[in-house]
């Protein structure tokens, strides 16, 4: 009795912070808006109705998935070689690469961003190497090929993070050990370490795809308003359009995807979370 | 023939782990250089270098206004998160009681959500009680997401103080919540150091939540560079950025200073 008086401030702020908030979304989401764009007061599924049979709907949900998946699995190989190189580290060394690894979760996703903007931008860095090379500029920011990029990017430092956690108990005289049996070295990659950091690999792709479902800065930003979302629709509904009913709807549909990946996250073996 | 030693990577995993960390810090690197751009656009390589664009950011009154809220904010949220999230720590570190664990995971469950469906929740519920855009509103919403972390790495570091101590203290003839404040408090203290700056920076660094509950009079910091990456290009914007990463490491290193946050979070 006396745990839970002692966590009694911390819930109540977390009721009124979380509990309250997500039960007035999830009611929100049952009214319905008439064709003047005004909010009734309904209890009805016709929301999700009429978001389900949009085909705009369909689409930004589509896109969504897809370029999730896509930038979760670049971005978890591309974290692979990172986490074997600071595994592989002599150990003095292996603190600092790590620490490179994550420090990008320590700066704001924002600031990334204008990096990214003066990497990317028709006057930026690419372009202008591209332009002395003598080759055709491309278009890299303010369409998909931009978001592609910004949101790997950003889901790598997770991606190194889980794998370095999945990696550490794989035991590096096993490559040794292949080595000695006379295994060249992309052999023992493909037959011993890929199939070992096989769950690993699957955990970080898990995390990725679900910070990239509901990734909502760097599409808006390196999208230029041009990319369309669930994300930016939802924000759009809710501050531009001012559709609460919609915008509350498709946040319990992005929810409701969520958890799904999360139960399918459940049935994956122990070893693999 | 491999007779490299086995701790040394092939070339071709070399190479993948270079491009890699190459699109990691690529983007952090280019904000530092460009905020020292003397020219008048987002562009990397800066035609010149010069300081102002900080000019032009300090002599920002909007921008300034926006840096005191955030910084009062955070440390607002800080300090709250510390008070709310102490005994609440303490209680699932050291006591045992029904529901302990089902408490511990209501504690978190605000970490389920992406942060764009709870600023969202947020908004809906706070508009009809004329929170929005409002000191209490802002704190609430960022003590939703700070608290859950606090809890946890606190939680952590209480557990690592062996509770002998504490029964010792209690044979000596200490009060239970004398020799929790006395003993235990003192000894846990990195990683209550650690829970508070981490609370700081979620705080200072909130975009998406803060998003759908400033106001034009009450605006954060993260947001108006949000905005003003939406709108403009300048490299006002990355010396903005440059504002948010510097404030953010100093904080992470007073902490590693005084305690070690590297330690205290990997122990987990």
């Amino acid at each position: 009795m006396m745990g839970w008086l002692l966590a009694a401030p911390a819930l109540c702020v977390l009721a009124f912070g979380f509990g309250l908030p997500v039960t007035v979304l999830f009611r929100m989401s049952l009214n319905r808006t008439n064709e003047m764009g005004a909010m009734v007061p309904d209890l009805s599924l016709q929301t999700y109705a009429k978001l389900l049979s949009d085909e705009f709907a369909a689409e930004v949900a589509f896109d969504t998935l897809w370029l999730a998946s896509g930038c979760a699995a670049a971005a978890v190989a591309l974290a692979l070689p990172v986490a074997l190189s600071i595994r592989a580290a002599p150990p003095r060394w292996r603190g600092v690469l790590a620490l490179a690894a994550v420090a990008p979760l320590l700066v704001s996703g924002t600031a990334r961003i204008i990096g990214w903007i003066a990497i990317l931008s028709d006057g930026g860095f690419v372009n202008a190497v591209l332009l002395a090379l003598g080759l055709p500029e491309q278009r890299l920011i303010n369409n998909w090929t931009g978001v592609r990029i910004g949101l790997t990017e950003s889901l790598m430092p997770y991606a190194v993070l889980v794998l370095l956690a999945g990696l550490g108990r794989l035991d590096p005289r096993l490559d040794e050990a292949a080595a000695t049996l006379g295994a060249g070295r992309s052999r023992t990659f493909l037959r011993v370490t890929l199939p070992l950091a096989a769950p690993a690999l699957l955990a970080s792709f898990a995390l990725c795809i679900v910070l990239g479902l509901s990734a909502f800065v760097t599409p808006r930003l390196m999208g230029g308003g041009r990319v369309f979302v669930i994300a930016t629709e939802i924000y759009d509904q809710a501050l531009e359009t001012v559709d609460w009913p919609a915008a509350a709807a498709m946040a319990i549909m992005l929810l409701a995807v969520l958890g799904g990946l999360a139960l399918l996250r459940a049935l994956l073996p122990a070893r693999a979370r | 023939m491999n007779q490299a030693g086995p701790r040394r990577a092939g070339g071709v995993l070399r190479f993948a782990a270079f491009c890699g960390y190459a699109l990691l810090l690529a983007p952090v690197t280019v904000v530092v250089a460009v905020s020292f751009s003397s020219g008048q656009f987002l562009a990397f390589p800066p035609p010149g270098l010069s300081l102002r664009w900080y000019q032009a950011l300090f002599t920002n009154a909007d921008m300034m206004a926006a840096l005191g809220t955030s910084a009062l904010l955070a440390a607002a949220v800080s300090a709250l998160s510390l008070l709310l999230g102490l005994p609440a720590a303490y209680a699932i570190a050291r006591l045992d009681f029904p529901g302990r664990r089902i408490m511990a995971d209501l504690l978190a469950a605000p970490l389920l959500l992406p942060t764009l469906v709870l600023g969202l929740a947020l908004l809906l519920a706070l508009q009809p009680l004329k929170l929005v855009a409002t000191w209490p509103g802002l704190i609430l919403a960022h003590c939703t997401l700070a608290v859950p972390f606090a809890v946890r790495i606190m939680t952590t570091s209480i557990s690592s103080v062996p509770a002998d101590l504490e029964a010792a203290a209690r044979t000596l003839g200490a009060s239970p919540l004398r020799a929790a404040l006395r003993v235990t408090l003192p000894l846990a203290a990195p990683g209550v150091m650690a829970a508070a700056a981490l609370c700081f920076l979620i705080s200072f660094d909130e975009t998406v939540i803060s998003l759908f509950l400033v106001g034009p009079r009450l605006t954060t910091l993260p947001v108006e560079l949000f905005r003003y990456a939406e709108n403009r290009t300048d490299p006002m914007v990355a010396a903005l950025s440059m504002l948010l990463i510097s404030i953010a490491f100093a904080v992470v290193l007073l902490v590693e200073r005084a305690a070690g946050l590297t330690r205290t979070l990997s122990k987990d």
